[in-house]
């Protein structure tokens, strides 16, 4: 998949998770800027994830995940 | 969409829980509870399911979340915080995570038995400090270990682990079984559902210590909501089943009696037999079973009439084989047997038919059918009938409801009402609250929605504790007469204040409707206020979207109203006359 595409579906999960149509994120997006993305709701965040890209994250993925970057990076390697 | 009609998709759940929320909290009616969730391991997404799971059945919670795996200490050291949030149910989410001492592979038995004892010892503790804070608790049992050191060995050696959870699991069985109050979540049976591959992920209990997989979640919150909604009583009552190509295969108007499909011939016949044997189960546990199928009566008769069909025209309360629109059919039915729409599931195979069902009837049940060997599913995984209690009562129903219909037949041959009344050498028998029929009583406070003047509901430790309370007064009704008997179909709780009583709760069941039932009640509750020198009485209405029929009751039997606010709330007042004139003339009354 293109960088393009994995950004606009993980974007599309966010508005989702926080039901807001609007959000907009970006590479430097964290848990800071988000007030509801705490770690319970980054499990659930990867969990969508998963199911939207027939992934299944190891222990050492879901590691040191501290920014959207991180998680776009994932993917894409995941799904080269 | 009703999420309940469909399968579950715990991906739309997990993801979409924010919008779900949003939305369903703004039906009308939802009544508020208050849940304490005890952890056994982590509970963050748990809780945010079971909130979406119990809104989608009416219910609103408000949770008190206990520390990461503190539920023992949370509820065994309780320092008031607890007490003090007074929860009406309590959830305690355990999993085979919290044994914390598994016998060893080889371990000799004296000291597997002492480990077994301990574990036990641990979790009936923990049960039991949360049943003193007098609410209903629910409780998981263990989901089986991932890993079997000996194999298939671990399921019989003595120090076998899978051996050593399943008597945990018997364990538990049975101290909820003879636990009042107790009810057990079946996390070994959700784990077998699932499969233990999909349940039982590795990743999320290392990484975030679920002790489940997330997607597993909203299973398991539908589980437990299904409990809670059960114990308040918002189970489904009844089933409306179509016929054709839904307890049979094929069109029993084209194909006839002998070219439907079921029984043991035929591979998808079989799949119709499990499912009538499965309705007939239901039936067994209260369910009314009722036929709405667009047929000739005689060809329906005439396929239900098959030695091999399991259910008979006698299994089924209302018998609707017509051209008429299903819907107005259900509603038909509803009247008939005096519940309301809502207490319906719809099942039927045809789409169209389901459509017009949802679109005019939105408060009846209509779940989604794929094939014929998947319909028990369809019904099952829903969770409509939840059992949580099961007294005698819900084991006759059917047959309480048949002898309703007969007795509808006779008073079409008299000439007053009264008269027909009286031909029903009826026995009104009244009793305080007792032991004996608690869980009746307690089972009626919580369903009754019609005949209900306060809505006021009661749990189980607080019926017990009114039976101990002198200052108050308690009645229940039992209506006998010559077709059988109703049961325990009316409950009264008055609350004495020197000369004065206010009436805190009166119901009837809709199925004793129209009998005086409610006359003889009100005797026996005056000649009890007699007893203790009470003059007066009050009683409060609350109107609620199904008691508008009891606005004017108080009124109609003599109370005189003395306020009434902008919401519709009533009080009134009634003086007890020195020569009171019993209102009821048509039963016997016995008092026990």
């Amino acid at each position: 998949m293109d960088k393009q595409s994995i950004f606009e579906a993980v974007q599309q999960i966010f508005r989702d998770n926080f039901d807001d149509e609007e959000l907009e994120i970006t590479r430097e997006t964290c848990a800071d800027d988000i007030e509801d993305w705490d770690s319970l709701e980054q499990i659930n965040l990867l969990t969508a994830m998963e199911k939207k890209f027939g992934l299944k994250f190891k222990l050492e993925d879901v590691r040191g995940l501290s920014n959207v970057g991180d998680l776009l990076d994932l993917i894409e390697r995941l799904t080269a | 969409m009703n999420i309940l009609d469909r399968p579950l998709d715990p991906s739309y759940i997990l993801q979409k829980k924010r919008s779900l929320k949003r939305q369903l909290s703004a039906a009308p009616g939802l009544v508020p509870k208050k849940i304490a969730l005890l952890s056994g391991s982590t509970i963050g997404e748990i809780k945010n399911s079971l909130e979406i799971l119990l809104l989608a059945n009416g219910i609103q919670p408000t949770f008190w979340e206990g520390e990461y795996s503190r539920f023992y200490e949370d509820l065994v050291y309780d320092n008031g915080v607890l007490k003090e949030f007074a929860p009406d149910f309590v959830y305690i989410h355990i999993s085979q995570r919290n044994i914390r001492q598994w016998p060893l592979a080889g371990e000799e038995e004296a000291s597997v038995e002492a480990k077994l004892a301990t574990e036990i010892g641990h979790f009936t503790r923990a049960a039991q400090a949360a049943l003193a804070l007098g609410c209903p608790v629910i409780l998981n049992n263990f989901d089986l270990p991932v890993w079997r050191a000996m194999g298939n060995k671990e399921g019989t050696d003595i120090s076998g682990r899978v051996y050593f959870a399943r008597r945990l699991n018997l364990a538990l069985a049975e101290l909820a079984r003879t636990t009042p109050n107790l009810y057990l979540n079946d996390l070994c049976y959700l784990q077998a559902r699932y499969g233990m591959e999909a349940f039982s992920d590795q990743t999320a209990w290392y990484a975030y210590k679920y002790c489940c997989a997330i997607d597993c979640i909203p299973y398991l919150a539908q589980s437990v909501a299904n409990i809670i909604k059960s114990l308040l009583g918002r189970n489904k009552k009844a089933l409306a089943l179509d016929l054709d190509n839904t307890l049979w295969g094929g069109v029993v108007g084209d194909d006839g009696p002998e070219g439907i499909v079921m029984g043991s011939e035929s591979p998808t016949g079989m799949a119709y037999s499990e499912f009538q044997e499965y309705l007939k189960q239901l039936a067994r546990v209260g369910v009314l079973l009722n036929v709405d199928s667009k047929n000739e009566a005689a060809n329906a008769e005439a396929g239900l009439a098959r030695p091999d069909c399991l259910l008979k025209k006698e299994d089924f309360l209302c018998f609707k084989a017509n051209w008429e629109p299903k819907d107005q059919n259900l509603a038909a039915m509803a009247k008939e047997l005096n519940i309301l729409p809502d207490s319906f599931v719809f099942v039927d195979d045809n789409p169209a038919e389901r459509e017009i069902v949802r679109r005019q009837l939105p408060m009846v049940a209509v779940p989604e059918l794929g094939a014929p060997e998947e319909y028990i599913a369809a019904l099952d995984r829903a969770g409509y009938f939840e059992v949580t209690t099961l007294s005698a009562d819900d084991k006759k129903r059917s047959e309480m409801y048949r002898q309703n219909a007969q007795r509808a037949q006779a008073e079409g041959s008299f000439e007053s009402y009264e008269d027909y009344l009286k031909s029903l050498e009826m026995i009104g028998e009244f009793g305080a609250f007792d032991p004996p029929h608690a869980e009746r009583i307690t089972q009626l406070i919580n369903k009754t929605n019609q005949f209900n003047l306060t809505t006021r509901r009661y749990t189980p430790a607080e019926v017990e504790a009114l039976m101990e309370d002198e200052s108050h007064i308690t009645l229940y009704g039992r209506l006998i007469d010559k077709f059988g008997d109703n049961g325990i179909t009316a409950a009264l709780i008055a609350c004495q204040e020197g000369e004065e009583a206010r009436i805190e709760l009166w119901i009837m069941s809709c199925r004793v409707f129209k009998r005086q039932l409610e006359y003889a009640m009100f005797d026996r509750l005056v000649e009890a206020c007699r007893q203790r020198g009470i003059k007066r009485l009050r009683g409060d209405y609350y109107p609620t979207a199904k008691n508008l029929l009891m606005k004017d009751f108080y009124a109609t039997i003599g109370f005189e109203k003395i306020a009434e606010d902008e919401a519709g709330n009533r009080e009134y007042l009634f003086e007890i006359p020195g020569d009171y004139q019993p209102k009821c003339g048509v039963m016997e009354i016995r008092l026990v």
